[in-house]
């Protein structure tokens, strides 16, 4: 405890007091709402067809866009951190694109050009590939909105990886293929790891981006975000509260395990004498 | 006579530079090439074909989208939402970074986790919370309505859920460099005799002004933008509650391309200039950080 430094009762008091009212009072709410729903309907309303289908859609194509962020992400983080080029600066700016711009005008966009007369659409469709309207949309809308997490855990470790492991290995006649399997990517796999469970939590919950082009047929381009919407514009608060929950449970899950993730870092940092 | 060990030696380039993983002249000019051909087609290629599609018609039709009452209502009531936001937050971001990196206390991890939390939460599942607090059935509904006041689907409501979705921006920014700067400096000020509006005001704050500054543009920037959340508490009513994100839905649903993507250039142009002050504001920082 700081004993000089004047303020803490008054910036806890107020830090206190504002989470309390702004985020622990809303979250209650919806948990007293979701119990008052009773265990045995609360059951059914996740069993029913459409949810399940909805958690099934979400799921596979969260999956989806997280698989090629996992690769994408780990490439982009690689060039940014290893390589010096033309329009390097531009790039690492462009990564955050898709934090500052809004999920619905990003929606908008790749519904624009995945649409069939659209840029990328009508080439994809003389190959007989659709996106908009399909799950792969919605993937698609996911793997856009979840571009940085992979990046910016992965590209500071990449940063300050030191050389001189990579040279002993080098010096031991290993190839770059096996000195990256062997000694880079054990490095970085924990933020690797951190930023592939942000990216899929990210994609679980991701709403305006995908409503515009997945075409939210229910049972096949209808995700979770999307029917809790549609059950608060029925007025079927309980299911509404039933799903949320479970989204939020969802959450609560992966939070815990980028945590885990994370303190398993630091014990590593901290036991190779860092 | 046994001959000698060979010893190993690190691999140098042709400049003398030690060579690593990757550095082969194939190998990275392939793995940029594809980085950027890739990022060109997923992350370029939006931001241009909202422009394309907004001027689609031409200049004239791109501006008469603006002239609707509805849009300049959605454009005034998101400015105000921003201004109402933005501030308290920032408020919020310098009162939890204070308590959280001036001081240890039992329970700071935890804290922070907390301070952390809405980031973790789909912004749907926000606005049906907020829903269950303020509207007719919710925890404070019948309280509400016997005072006659109203949150949900109104103004009010929209700037509670705005205010939850972008709660962690600014104080994310500031804590971890507060933490790291220490408390020296405050401690001598102490010394001197300041009191704690006073050492925040002229020793914290200047110390961490880039960083309030990109977490404030960063909150600026959601707030603006924020769709699913805002949709659920805004009720969406025409030229009432809806904001840029929530008429750009509109638009595109009433058949109205052109307007939507006029109306999703403001909101990317928002957007860049986030991006453009935060390349400014690293460079002054790094700036900074060498004529230290």
């Amino acid at each position: 405890m700081n004993r000089v430094v004047p303020g803490f009762g008054l910036s806890l008091g107020i830090t206190l007091t504002y989470l309390s009212l702004i985020v622990l009072l809303p979250l209650g709410a919806l948990v007293w709402q979701a119990l008052g729903v009773g265990w045995e309907r609360y059951l059914a309303i996740l069993a029913g067809p459409r949810t399940a289908n909805a958690f099934r859609i979400t799921f596979t194509t969260a999956a989806l866009a997280t698989a090629f962020n996992c690769v994408y992400g780990l490439a982009l983080a690689w060039v940014l951190a290893r390589y010096e080029f033309p329009g390097k600066r531009l790039l690492d700016a462009l990564v955050d694109v898709p934090f500052a711009l809004p999920t619905a005008v990003a929606g908008l966009a790749l519904s624009a050009l995945f649409v069939k007369n659209g840029w990328f659409g009508g080439p994809l469709a003389a190959f007989g590939i659709e996106v908009a309207y399909t799950p792969l949309g919605i993937a698609i809308a996911m793997a856009f909105t979840s571009i940085p997490f992979v990046v910016r855990t992965v590209q500071p470790v990449l940063e300050d990886l030191q050389a001189d492991v990579e040279e002993a290995a080098a010096t031991l006649g290993a190839s770059d293929a096996r000195i990256f399997a062997r000694v880079i990517f054990p490095a970085i796999f924990p933020a690797f790891l951190t930023g592939a469970s942000l990216s899929f939590a990210r994609s679980l919950g991701e709403f305006g981006a995908i409503i515009f082009i997945a075409g939210n047929l229910p049972g096949k381009t209808e995700v979770v975000s999307l029917l809790t919407f549609i059950r608060i514009e029925e007025y079927d608060y309980p299911a509404a509260a039933a799903i949320a929950t479970t989204l939020l449970l969802t959450a609560f899950v992966m939070l815990f395990l980028v945590n885990m993730i994370q303190l398993w870092q630091q014990r590593r940092i901290g036991a190779s004498g860092d | 006579m046994a001959a000698p060990p060979t010893i190993p030696r690190p691999r140098k380039d042709a400049l003398g530079a030690r060579v690593r993983v990757g550095s082969g002249a194939t190998t990275r000019r392939v793995l940029i090439g594809t980085v950027l051909l890739v990022t060109a087609l997923i992350l370029v290629a939006p931001l241009v074909a909202i422009f394309a599609e907004a001027l689609r018609h031409g200049w004239e039709a791109y501006a008469r989208s603006f002239a609707a009452p509805d849009t300049q209502y959605a454009i005034w009531l998101t400015l105000i939402t921003a201004l109402v936001v933005v501030p308290v937050n920032i408020g919020f971001g310098i009162a939890a970074a204070w308590c959280i990196a001036k001081f240890s206390f039992p329970g700071r991890n935890l804290l922070v986790a907390l301070v952390e939390l809405p980031f973790s939460i789909s912004p749907i599942i926000a606005g049906v919370a907020y829903l269950f607090v303020y509207g007719a059935q919710g925890l404070l509904g019948p309280t509400l309505e016997a005072w006659d006041i109203k949150i949900m689907f109104a103004v009010p409501g929209i700037m509670l859920a705005s205010l939850f979705v972008t709660a962690p921006f600014v104080a994310r920014e500031l804590i971890p460099l507060m933490i790291a700067q220490g408390s020296e400096e405050e401690e001598a000020a102490v010394t001197l005799g300041a009191g704690g509006w006073r050492i925040l005001r002229t020793v914290t704050l200047p110390n961490v002004r880039f960083a309030l500054l990109y977490g404030a543009a960063l909150c600026n920037a959601r707030v603006m933008g924020e769709f699913g959340a805002v949709s659920i508490v805004s009720g969406n009513i025409r030229g009432q509650t809806n904001t840029l994100p929530l008429q750009i839905e509109l638009l595109y649903q009433d058949n109205n391309a052109v307007a939507a993507f006029a109306v999703a250039t403001l909101l990317t142009a928002v957007a860049l200039v986030t991006l453009i002050a935060k390349a400014i504001i690293e460079r002054l920082d790094r700036a900074r950080e060498a004529a230290h």
